[in-house]
């Protein structure tokens, strides 16, 4: 018997990948957006809505993750320069997006003409919490009928979050979330998180999340 | 379920090395694996011995070291491992921390012949 030490990261695999899309977003100044959350906060709402405010300021791309159809990226695709779906039912994961599926997606995306891609990723808070893409920013949105216990329960995904938005603040005054508890539990996890209450109905908050959006495109376009 | 994608990685991973050491036959899998990571032990088994069949690493043994979930407060700087879900510091109260241990998942080493 022999003994071989290889102490090497199981996730490595993902990560190089994700590493090379990153590589290949930025020589095409193009910034990209990891959107998380449990299905039905929100993912689709708020692509559009930010479709809807900048497509005048930023040509935009989508990337749609979904396991099997392809309604999402029907309801976006009038209002993005490029969209691309990806299904995952035949993968060999169906939990999360990973590297592999965004490299091939890019291939199909006009990137010199792209300025921000918004990536949607399947509705769930664990798995996507452990898959790099190649992202510049996560984004983790909650919304007010989850409750505001998530950050307690699933706190990876928050971890790692550029942005926690708080959506669906218009039903605020018939569910019991408490605001100010959910915002001290991300602060706890990650102080740097930007927190932003909106509501994708209403377009209540949603022009403070456009704006942060343009400063990240514009300081990220600064860094290169 | 994202187990599947995983095991493969590790058997990859495991074969290479074992075809490195001119072996021929894998015996066994050491494994890291953090208490926070997303992945689930038995679930990596199920697909091993499937994953696995008709390679020389069918049979091994897969041994997982679990590796308690260690924080860190931010402002006392006392490193701790939650007793409960609230993740507070048992030493000021503070929620704010930072995870120093506890998403690792690695291959530690692989024992062959």
């Amino acid at each position: 018997m022999k003994k071989i030490e290889v102490v090497q990261n199981v996730l490595e695999a993902n990560e190089t990948i994700a590493n090379r899309n990153r590589q290949l977003l930025d020589k095409n100044k193009v910034f990209a957006i990891n959107i998380m959350s449990a299905p039905g906060a929100g993912k689709t709402s708020l692509v559009l809505q930010t479709l809807t405010r900048l497509k005048d300021r930023l040509n935009m791309g989508v990337i749609e993750g979904d396991v099997a159809s392809t309604v999402d990226a029907e309801k976006v695709q009038n209002e993005a320069k490029s969209v691309v779906q990806i299904n995952t039912r035949n993968m060999p994961e169906s939990c999360s997006l990973m590297a592999v599926m965004i490299e091939s997606a890019l291939k199909d995306m006009p990137l010199d003409n792209i300025d921000l891609i918004l990536i949607e990723n399947l509705g769930n808070l664990i798995c996507p919490a452990e898959f790099t893409l190649g992202e510049h920013k996560r984004v983790l949105i909650a919304s007010l009928p989850e409750g505001d216990d998530k950050p307690i329960k699933y706190p990876l995904i928050f971890v790692d979050a550029g942005a926690v938005i708080i959506n669906k603040m218009d039903l605020l005054p018939h569910v019991d979330f408490d605001i100010a508890a959910f915002r001290r539990s991300v602060a706890g996890l990650n102080p740097k998180a930007e927190v932003f209450q909106i509501s994708c109905k209403t377009g209540e908050g949603i022009e403070k999340w456009c704006s942060w959006i343009l400063e990240q495109v514009e300081a990220s376009a600064e860094r290169r | 379920m994202h187990e599947l994608g995983i095991t493969e990685n590790i058997i990859n991973i495991t074969l290479a090395k074992a075809d490195e050491a001119q072996a021929s036959k894998v015996l066994k899998i050491n494994l890291v694996i953090g208490e926070l990571s997303g992945f689930v032990p038995d679930c990596i088994q199920f697909y091993f011995d499937t994953l696995s069949k008709d390679t020389i690493a069918q049979g091994a043994a897969l041994h997982f070291e679990t590796v308690s979930p260690q924080l860190r407060c931010r402002n006392c700087s006392a490193v701790f491992c939650p007793q409960d879900i609230l993740w507070a510091c048992p030493k000021c109260g503070s929620q704010g921390v930072e995870i120093t241990e506890g998403r690792e998942l690695y291959i530690e080493s692989v024992e062959v012949e």
